[in-house]
């Protein structure tokens, strides 16, 4: 049986990153930008359930794939405490406001 | 063989228990009594601050708790020496009250415990002396008295005394020194080869008679002291002899408790001499000796005239020294040891030591054992260095036991003031009086003339014709300065110089015991002069210009008696005594032994006439400037009325040190005991003479020889002080002559004398204006080429670091600021990118990945 082949998930994958870089790009709400980063990780999973179905990776991909949304459930643990800490001093949670480290 | 019944020997070996009891005891006595002082000086020294801490109410004046703790300690020095006294005598069994023929004997001599020689013995002696010139080995005169002299031998010993004995001995007994002796180790300091160092000590007759006599006048003088130096108890001390700017005088805190420290120090330096057991020790308290009297002598450092006298005294003893040094290398190299006798018997822990130098370089019989070899002669040493060498027979070249002799002879110069080192003695007199009577009465001078005797064994022929001449010399000179001078101290100070050469004078010609005697008896009566005039200058308010003085004796009487027992004891003055026959003080005795030495030498030695003449002379002028002494002192007119006014008698704790002292000066030499004592150490080769035929002839004068002289030397030299004592009454105390008259034709002699022969004056030419000279050539080699030098390699270091620090500043820092700056500049245009605005970096991951896909394409295009 004929399914979709490796491109077609590369091109659901690239969507998805391109969607993430775009939505972290522009969005001034902080957690905009943590949904677009997301986006990001998730396309890049997909890429490695293909590359893992169709590529020499193996089981390898899958794994790897599980690291990310681990790596990604802690990234949001840690962002959001960020974004909440930052609502307190500041009332809003704008990035764009968020530029005290600048040179 | 004449008519005498035997005459046993004074005391034989003891057994060898008895030895080892009675020599620990006696080490342990005498080593207290010795450091005792040691004691004392350190608790002074370092307690010294406390006193002021002590006593808070008496108005700033300390306490005299330094003074009384020297007493104590020398003090209790002494009842210890008297302890070891009658443990010596007890241990050795030896006689020292003279036998009943003995005293049947003498008539006005100190009876001399059966040393009669015979006729026998002179005949003897002369046949000897005759055929000795044939170039044979001398040989003793006396037979059959040689008795065992090495400890190890004393059943030997014993043998030939008792055979001696039974033979109805009839000869004059060579003593045995070694057989009253005793001899160990405290302590070993190290061991370089054969090579010991340690703190030896060698304990006979002499060693217990001068630790009594030291501790005694040592005791007297501290006593004395306490009242002398008690202006000295105050915080404030005015000095009323250094001069400040401004006509004031210097103040300083009093100095008692240093006074007393030092003094503490002296009597353990002098005591460590005489009971060393080897000459190196004696040359380590020699030392120390010198350093005290530099520190006493200059105890009013203020005055320049008193710390000049402190440099000179020192100096002028290492001069002597040097000479010492020699004597000890020549010693050891060819000896192997510095012990003087090992007198420990087989069994005694020390007997193991070898034999000490005299056991060496004498013979049993205490001769000399000198070979002739091919090219020179050469003294062979009895016994071996050490034990495992028994092989080689051991020789010392004669030439080099006379420069020994010489050297160490030249240490005793230095520290007795013989000619031609005496010009520090007179300005040792810059110290407090109490130093004066210490240094130039017991004990530092008196340890040349005490190493002299001890060292008399080694001593050849040459070198006591040397010490003889030196002691003739200085006896001269001392006297005659004596005369002209007007310093109550300088008086006695010459004085001291003048019979300390009669001692030297005595050793040298061979009347050993007669110059320890005069030893013993010439420190107490100098020791009690010297308080005197301490009492005077004290009483008259630091007056000691006798031209000032006069007629004190309504003021201060027991000083003038004390004073007058001093100077007739001095000038050998007797007196006829019905029952007691002739009796005189202590100083006749002693000087009439000296003179009968020197006319039993005169007669076996006709050349040397003048060892005889001078000192009879001498005899003279002493009683002459004693007696003007002590005439213009006490006796007659004052001749300054403001002194007599405030001149008055001392305390009672001055004036008991000198009744005390007067009592030995009077009784010292009566009843032959001190004279005895004196010969059972004498060396075992004096009593019968010699003849020595090696380079310079010489004939030594036995005992017999000697005490044949006795009534004609004793007569003429009482005659010689009589004429002394009187011219000296006619000129100063009924003032028949005015000495004046007489000075006027004898300017030039006059001043010569005031000028103390000239010697400080030829010094000052000889030596002190050369080594100016030289100094200043010194100086100018300093400034002109050494400090040249030196300022211009400074001058070039310094051009050279103002370069280097042109360098620093400008490339150095330069590179570096640089660096700074330009890191700084880039951080600087670089902070434009950091804008902090989150949205931004993320168009730059974007663009920036974008980028490496661009360029990972571009550059790796698919494989």
């Amino acid at each position: 049986m004929e399914g979709v082949g490796i491109n077609g998930y590369l091109g659901v994958g690239a969507v998805l990153f391109v969607c993430g870089v775009v939505c972290m790009a522009t969005k001034r709400n902080g957690i905009g930008v943590l949904m677009g980063v997301e986006l990001v990780l998730n396309g890049a999973n997909v890429n490695f359930v293909a590359f893992s179905r169709f590529g020499h990776l193996g089981l390898d991909g899958q794994v790897a794939a599980l690291f990310v949304i681990v790596m990604a459930a802690a990234e949001a643990a840690v962002a959001l405490a960020i974004v909440l800490s930052f609502y307190n001093n500041h009332l809003t949670v704008d990035v764009d406001r968020a530029d005290e480290l600048r040179g | 063989m004449c008519g005498e019944t035997a005459v046993k020997p004074r005391f034989t070996h003891m057994p060898l228990e008895q030895y080892i009891y009675t020599g620990t005891v006696l080490k342990w006595l005498l080593g207290l009594a010795w450091l005792l002082p040691l004691v004392g000086f350190a608790i002074e020294i370092f307690g010294g601050a406390w006193g002021k801490r002590l006593d808070p109410v008496a108005g700033g004046r300390k306490l005299r708790l330094a003074g009384y703790l020297a007493v104590f300690c020398i003090g209790t020095g002494f009842l210890l020496s008297l302890t070891a006294l009658v443990v010596w005598k007890g241990g050795t069994g030896v006689a020292l009250m003279p036998t009943a023929e003995a005293v049947s004997h003498g008539d006005h001599a100190a009876p001399d415990g059966g040393e009669h020689g015979s006729d026998d013995h002179a005949v003897d002696h002369g046949e000897h002396a005759g055929h000795d010139g044939s170039g044979d080995k001398p040989q003793q005169a006396t037979e059959g008295d040689a008795r065992g002299q090495s400890p190890a031998a004393e059943a030997h010993g014993h043998g030939e005394a008792d055979a001696h004995q039974e033979g109805g001995g009839h000869e004059a007994h060579a003593n045995d020194p070694y057989a009253a002796a005793f001899s160990g180790t405290y302590y070993e300091l190290a061991r370089f080869g054969n090579l010991r160092l340690t703190i030896d000590y060698y304990i006979d007759g002499l060693t217990v008679l001068m630790f009594c006599m030291v501790t005694l006048i040592a005791t007297c003088i501290h006593i004395f002291a306490i009242g002398y130096m008690s202006d000295e108890l105050t915080e404030d001390y005015e000095d009323h002899f250094v001069h400040l700017s401004g006509g004031r005088h210097f103040h300083r805190p009093g100095r008692f408790y240093r006074f007393f420290a030092f003094m503490s120090l002296f009597c353990f330096s002098m005591l460590g001499l005489v009971i060393a057991g080897n000459i190196f020790q004696v040359f380590v308290f020699w030392e120390l000796v010198g350093i005290c009297s530099y520190l006493l002598i200059g105890f009013y450092v203020e005055r320049h005239s008193a710390s000049t006298a402190a440099n000179k005294a020192f100096i002028m003893n290492r001069v002597g020294d040097f000479g010492f040094l020699i004597g000890l290398m020549i010693l050891w190299t060819y000896f192997g040891t510095f012990q003087f006798a090992n007198v420990s018997p087989a069994g005694s822990p020390d007997a193991a030591n070898g034999p000490g130098l005299f056991q060496m370089v004498r013979d049993s019989r205490g001769d000399l054992q000198v070979e002739e070899t091919a090219d020179e002669q050469v003294v062979m040493l009895q016994g071996s260095g050490s034990a495992d060498d028994t092989s080689s027979p051991r020789s010392i070249p004669y030439w080099l036991l006379v420069a020994a002799g010489v050297g160490i002879f030249g240490g005793c110069i230095g520290k007795s003031a013989q000619f031609p080192l005496q010009p520090w003695l007179p300005d040792a007199m810059e110290g407090p009086t109490p130093v004066s009577a210490l240094v130039h009465s017991a004990t530092m001078v008196a340890a040349g003339v005490y190493l002299a005797g001890r060292f008399y064994p080694m001593f050849t022929p040459e070198v006591l014709l040397v010490i003889a001449y030196v002691g003739c010399i200085t006896l001269f000179i001392g006297a005659t300065i004596a005369i002209v001078a007007t310093d109550i101290k300088r008086v006695l100070a010459y004085s001291t110089i003048s019979q300390l050469g009669y001692m030297m004078l005595a050793l040298g010609v061979g009347g050993w015991a007669a110059g320890i005697y005069h030893l013993i008896t010439h420190a107490f009566f100098k020791s009690l002069m010297f308080l005197c005039s301490g009492s005077v200058i004290h009483g008259c308010h630091h007056e000691q210009e006798m031209t000032r003085m006069g007629g004190l004796y309504k003021k201060m009487p027991i000083t003038c008696g004390a004073m007058l027992v001093g100077v007739v004891a001095i000038s050998g003055l007797a007196f006829w005594i019905p029952l007691a026959g002739l009796t005189g003080l202590s100083g006749f005795y002693s000087k009439d032994a000296i003179v009968a030495s020197s006319l039993a030498f005169m007669a076996g030695n006709p050349n040397h006439f003048l060892l005889f003449l001078v000192p009879l002379v001498t005899a003279g002028i002493t009683a002459f400037y004693m007696f003007r002494l002590w005439f213009m002192t006490f006796a007659g007119q004052p001749r300054d009325q403001h002194v007599y006014d405030h001149a008055h008698e001392s305390p009672r704790v001055m004036t008991t040190p000198l009744i005390i002292l007067s009592v030995f000066a009077v009784g010292c030499a009566w009843f032959g005991v001190l004279e005895n004592w004196i010969l059972t150490s004498e060396p075992a080769h004096v009593a019968a003479g010699l003849t020595s035929a090696y380079h310079v002839l010489l004939t030594m004068p036995s005992h017999h020889a000697i005490h044949a002289m006795h009534h004609t030397a004793g007569t003429a030299a009482l005659i010689a002080a009589v004429t002394g004592a009187l011219l000296s009454a006619v000129f100063y105390w009924k003032g028949l002559v005015d000495p004046e008259s007489v000075r006027k034709p004898f300017a030039g002699v006059h001043h010569f004398l005031v000028e103390k022969w000239e010697f400080d004056n030829l010094y000052d030419v000889m030596f002190v204006r050369p080594v100016h000279v030289v100094a200043s050539w010194c100086t100018a080699f300093d400034k002109y080429v050494l400090d040249g030098i030196l300022h211009l390699l400074s001058r070039l270091t310094v051009a050279t670091s103002a370069w280097d620090r042109k360098f620093d500043e400008t490339v150095v820092d330069g590179l570096v600021n640089l660096l700074g700056n330009t890191t700084y500049g880039v951080g600087r245009s670089l902070q434009v990118v950091q804008t902090g605005r989150l949205r931004q970096y993320v168009m730059f991951i974007v663009v920036g990945v974008l980028g490496l896909f661009v360029l990972l394409i571009m550059f790796f295009p698919r494989a």
